[in-house]
């Protein structure tokens, strides 16, 4: 069986964002990076079938970014996939959904992955597009929202999380997709002999120019910050931060009457 | 503006999504036709063209089928947007009408404005304006985003909607009903619900004391419930409760979009946080910047000595 898992690397979202000079997209310069949360559930998930799998099974994980991206691959490594593959790419957060489903689809056409993983969404962007078209792309089923997984003699059964805490039960066979959410699973943590292990698998790395060329179906008119509404902001002493609240609350609502 | 609405329809009912996809159409000036698989028996309340296939025929969850009637219905009415939802049902779908109509896909929509449509990056921290470079754009909406100002009204008049391949790829199974809350907050007073941001699950107690210090009930954002350091049934937003308390005090909760859709009607707000640029600044009345270890024990000392002095 081979498996795939599409992830990216994403800004910290408490990090101190500012808006590049172009006004098109946010500075990429100063950032702390990660793997994308959503993500880290499809590694795991995808290390969870593989190792269900055995021996016959194969996993890819793959992203699109600039150098720096390699730490998170290193970790998805670590975690247990067996080969890295990075489309190299130093514009990747520009591209739009469109764009990168392209590329990986450039990647994927004639690789005949049974099972492919992505996250629902991307922290930074959370346009919940590339996965699905991905799939439509290669002409393959998808469920998205995936928050329950399994896979037996070739189908696989998911539950799809809906609003309100209602839940779906889909079936499919494979070749598939799924796109995972939050809670899918608990992601491991990398222990120390597999980050050792990592270091000597599989890294392919080529030039996204290589793989596809892929134009954009969206332009940024603008980027910026809401404004802000003018709530109250409190800071300073701990002590004093607490007599202030109290005193509001005492003011602004029924509480302490 | 030509418009095509795709509507909400699961279980029988008519989602209220639907009608904040009209809202949206009428906001912009749009022309607005509708397609929905529904029932003939359950119509949404809508003037204008209702585009109506048979959720029996063609099942409620097949997006193979509901793409192609979206297409049908597009290649009938020829509008410049398709519109959907960003629901679990939309954002499934919207991708797939997408790359079927060689149409670019715009996400979580939350205005309209100069001619571009704005989405939320990075946690809704900021703001970007976004047009299609195709000649015709889908977009989803973000919930809430959009609201009629009446009660929805009118009847349509519905055009029969047909396609011979009803093959699916993906097959529904089952519903599985929402875990009945053991809490019922959307009817208590004062909330005060903690967020990945308190640091670990021991401080859940912390926040629990403050709670019962206030008089109000134990909330939690999606994090800290997947986390299992506080019970699904206390989890607030669009997968949780949907509440609206006099008082609402998020600890350590920064404001994803869901967890704003639960509970951002709550007639006060106070959050408790590090970082000024939180989303959740967007919604607060009060912003306290303080690290809620330091802060919150001291707030309960001092809430138990105003309570003892009442």
């Amino acid at each position: 069986m081979k498996i795939l898992v599409c992830i990216k690397q994403v800004p910290d979202m408490e990090s101190k964002f500012r808006i590049d000079a172009d006004n098109a997209w946010y500075s990429e310069d100063d950032l702390a990076w990660r793997m994308n949360e959503y993500d880290e559930y499809a590694v795991e998930q995808a290390v969870r079938l593989r190792e269900q799998i055995g021996d016959s099974a194969d996993l890819t994980v793959l992203t699109i970014g600039p150098d720096r991206v390699r730490e998170m691959m290193k970790k998805a490594l670590a975690m247990g996939c067996d080969r890295a593959f990075h489309v190299k790419d130093d514009v990747a957060l520009r591209r739009d959904p469109f764009e990168i489903a392209s590329l990986i689809t450039a990647f994927a056409g004639d690789r005949g992955f049974d099972v492919i993983f992505t996250g629902m969404q991307s922290q930074d962007r959370g346009s919940a597009q590339v996965g699905v078209l991905l799939a439509e792309m290669l002409n393959i089923p998808v469920v998205t929202t995936v928050v329950n997984f399994s896979f037996a003699d070739g189908v696989i059964t998911v539950k799809r999380e809906l609003e309100g805490g209602i839940k779906s039960v889909a079936r499919m066979k494979t070749p598939a997709l799924v796109t995972c959410q939050l809670g899918l699973n608990t992601p491991r943590y990398p222990t120390m002999p597999n980050i050792m292990k990592a270091r000597k698998k599989e890294f392919i790395t080529v030039n996204s120019v290589d793989l596809a060329k892929v134009d954009a179906r969206l332009s940024t008119k603008k980027m910026y910050f809401p404004e802000k509404k003018g709530g109250l902001v409190l800071e300073g002493d701990a002590g004093k931060l607490a007599e202030q609240l109290l005193d509001i609350l005492r003011e602004k609502t029924m509480v302490l009457r | 503006m030509k418009a095509l609405l795709v509507g909400e329809y699961r279980d029988g009912k008519i989602l209220p999504s639907t009608y904040e996809l009209v809202a949206f159409a009428q906001k912009i000036g749009a022309e607005a036709a509708m397609v929905m698989i529904g029932d003939t028996r359950t119509v949404p309340k809508f003037q204008g063209q209702l585009l109506l296939a048979d959720a029996a025929t063609y099942g409620e969850y097949n997006p193979d089928a509901h793409k192609k009637l979206v297409q049908e219905a597009v290649l009938r009415k020829n509008p410049d947007i398709v519109v959907l939802a960003h629901s679990s049902y939309g954002w499934d779908l919207a991708p797939r009408i997408a790359n079927l109509l060689g149409a670019a896909q715009i996400s979580e929509v939350i205005d309209y404005a100069d001619g571009a449509f704005v989405v939320p990056v990075c946690n809704a921290k900021m703001r970007r304006n976004l047009k299609a470079k195709t000649a015709v754009t889908v977009v989803t909406l973000q919930a809430g985003a959009f609201g009629l100002a009446m009660e929805p009204e009118g009847t349509p008049d519905i055009e029969p909607l047909d396609i011979p391949d009803r093959v699916s790829s993906v097959e529904l199974v089952s519903y599985e009903a929402a875990q009945k809350a053991a809490v019922d907050l959307s009817r208590a007073d004062i909330i005060v619900s903690a967020g990945r941001g308190i640091g670990k699950k021991e401080n859940v107690a912390m926040i629990s004391e403050l709670s019962e210090a206030i008089g109000g009930q134990l909330g939690a954002s999606r994090p800290v419930v997947d986390s299992d350091w506080i019970d699904h049934s206390r989890q607030v937003g669009t997968t949780g409760q949907t509440v609206s308390p006099k008082l609402y005090i998020a600890c350590g909760i920064s404001g994803a979009i869901q967890h704003l859709a639960g509970m951002k009607k709550s007639e006060f707000i106070v959050a408790i946080n590090t970082d000024r640029d939180a989303p959740i600044s967007e919604v607060a009345d009060v912003m306290v910047l303080a690290d809620i270890k330091e802060f919150v024990p001291i707030l309960i000392e001092k809430l138990k000595a105003v309570r003892r002095s009442l």
